[in-house]
């Protein structure tokens, strides 16, 4: 445990004696900060705190962008930025940090010139090669906060896990489609182990295992309203700024001053409703629970599990542990068509008539589609697949919702209808699901009816058919 | 024992969100009317409200999207008036006249 500090009354003394932050403010900061230093609780020792603080923010995407404007221009000294993805035009709506201009330049490189711009006194790092388990507590254990501002579960559980041993305050944020979600986590800072009283969570306390992989969906899949993403950017810079001002990471849980200003552990969700759009924006604070007894990282026992070596040489695997999302099935050849072949054939007339249908969200077929293709979203095809495997009933009945002919020509003649299906989707995942899905069900009347997956999806129809096709 | 109809009720609202909404009809709250006993009767309590919920409220058929060897899915919190429900007992809690069950599906993207 750190010796309590003496002094501590409030933002504007605290612990500055103790980091030996006294100092006159130069001009240029005296006139940049002015309008935050005034505020009540921050003053110059805040302010001096943040300059003398080192942020981390994993992540220059839609989280990354807007956290990193506010904390650049708040002043904190030292901003690291880890990313190794490059500006593309659909990151633009909401990855504000970016710029047209800057379209194929590494993502930590364009938010760093757009910082710099905004802010020249803070000292950027850029890290641009994606953070791991190898390298991860390396780059970490230089600075005094960290900002999680990732897409995916097996580098949020990584990071949790880091700043837990390294014993740094993480603010977390994850944003999807139309919900957002934000938590303070670690802070203040404490010893991996340490039970006897109420300790800040970790990452794992509160998300003790991963969701499984196919319930987990990405901007790219799912798309992001860049207002909801860049709310939750904001509100963690708010959050990380408060931290760095108030020097409550350098501090111990066992302060006095921090035991006042323990707060319930909350989760922020934002929920934004684009069907009922005159209704109320939704924020909820929620009551989370403190460290847990039993938790992996954080609990009783954890120094047994985690470790900067251990986590170092591949123990725990993140990888396994959240199971990223693969391709599930690989169907055999000949049950699948190159885009390519498949535009070919028909042209010249080779392919007999067929259904074509495709498997993209409403949205992505509004914008346009191969000719005579008939929409059926995914998912309500694994629903209606679910609700006939449920009830029992005839397998051709999913066709229901796209083509009445089936049934009809049925009961007309007592003869199944064999005209053969071409399945697309959008990059060729989904599409092999429902072949084999119409398999199961029987849909192929025994072999009688050929069923095609056309590979690659409408990415491979863009690719290799129709370079103007409105691929999103 | 009672039979289901003489059950007496007890009303409840019940919210999704982080896309869990989907699965419920594509509606954000419910007011749940939820019979007080199970039909072994004992009192209802989360295992049995997210049981009948299953049964009753849910309109997607991909029910493994809520509910997972019987137990809610990994990575869906369970708010019992906005505190998690760890706080309150997890599955064992006791489901009360006007309770809020807020069901979220933990986000990941950035």
């Amino acid at each position: 445990m750190q010796p309590t500090p003496t002094n501590n009354g409030g933002l504007d003394d605290g612990l500055q004696s103790q980091n030996g932050h006294d100092r006159r403010l130069t001009d240029e900061e005296f006139d940049r900060y002015s309008r935050q230093m005034i505020v009540p609780g921050m003053g110059k020792e805040g302010q001096l705190r943040l300059i003398n603080s080192k942020i981390l923010i994993i992540g220059a995407g839609g989280l990354g962008c807007p956290a990193a404007q506010y904390v650049a221009g708040a002043g904190v000294g030292t901003i690291g930025i880890v990313d190794d993805d490059v500006v593309e035009t659909s990151n633009l709506h909401r990855q504000v940090g970016h710029a047209t201009s800057r379209i194929g330049m590494k993502k930590v490189d364009s938010l760093i010139t757009h910082l710099q711009n905004l802010n020249p006194l803070p000292h950027y790092i850029a890290h641009s090669y994606p953070i791991s388990a190898r390298n991860g507590a390396d780059i970490i254990q230089n600075y005094d906060l960290v900002m999680d501002c990732t897409d995916n579960p097996a580098t949020r559980y990584l990071i949790s896990d880091l700043c837990v041993v390294l014993q740094k305050p993480l603010v977390s944020a994850a944003s999807v489609q139309k919900s957002g979600q934000l938590i303070v986590l670690n802070c203040p800072p404490t010893p991996q182990g340490l039970m006897d009283k109420k300790y800040p969570p970790c990452y794992r306390c509160c998300f003790p295992k991963p969701p499984p992989p196919t319930s987990f969906v990405s901007c790219g899949e799912a798309g992001i309203m860049g207002p909801v993403v860049g709310m939750m950017g904001v509100a963690q810079a708010g959050e990380a700024i408060k931290i760095l001002a108030s020097g409550l990471h350098l501090s111990s849980p066992s302060d006095p001053e921090v035991e006042r200003n323990l707060i319930q552990p909350t989760l922020l969700i934002y929920s934004y409703d684009l069907e009922s759009a005159v209704g109320p924006y939704s924020f909820r604070a929620l009551k989370m629970g403190s460290r847990k007894k039993k938790c992996f990282a954080c609990g009783e026992n954890s120094p047994e599990n985690l470790s900067l070596e251990g986590i170092k040489n591949g123990i725990p695997n993140y990888d396994t542990f959240c199971a990223a999302p693969i391709a599930k099935v690989s169907l055999p050849q000949q049950d699948r068509i190159p885009a390519a072949e498949y535009h070919d054939k028909k042209q010249k007339g080779e392919l007999p008539a067929h259904i074509l249908i495709d498997t993209r969200e409403k949205e992505h077929f509004s914008f346009g589609s191969i000719d005579g293709a008939v929409n059926y979203p995914f998912g309500k095809l694994l629903m209606k697949a679910a609700l006939i495997k449920r009830d029992g009933g005839d397998g051709d009945e999913i066709l229901s919702p796209i083509s009445a002919r089936t049934q009809a020509k049925k009961d007309d003649d007592g003869k199944d209808d064999d005209t053969p299906i071409f399945v697309v989707c959008r990059r060729g995942l989904d599409s092999q699901e429902t072949v084999e899905k119409l398999k199961e069900l029987g849909v192929d009347h025994g072999g009688k009816r050929k069923i095609m997956d056309i590979i690659g999806g409408m990415k491979a129809w863009k690719e290799k058919v129709d370079p103007s096709f409105p691929y999103i | 024992m009672a039979s289901k109809e003489d059950t007496p009720k007890i009303p409840i609202t019940v919210d999704f969100s982080g896309g869990l909404e989907m699965l419920f009809s594509n509606k954000r709250r419910h007011q749940v009317s939820l019979p007080s006993l199970t039909p072994e009767g004992q009192p209802a309590t989360i295992a049995y409200l997210i049981d009948y919920l299953c049964k009753n409220l849910i309109s997607d058929p991909r029910t493994d999207l809520f509910v997972l060897d019987g137990h809610i899915r990994p990575g869906i919190l369970v708010l019992i008036n906005e505190a998690d429900w760890e706080l309150e007992g997890e599955e064992e809690y006791e489901i009360h006249k006007g309770d809020n069950i807020l069901f979220v599906s933990t986000l990941h993207g950035g």
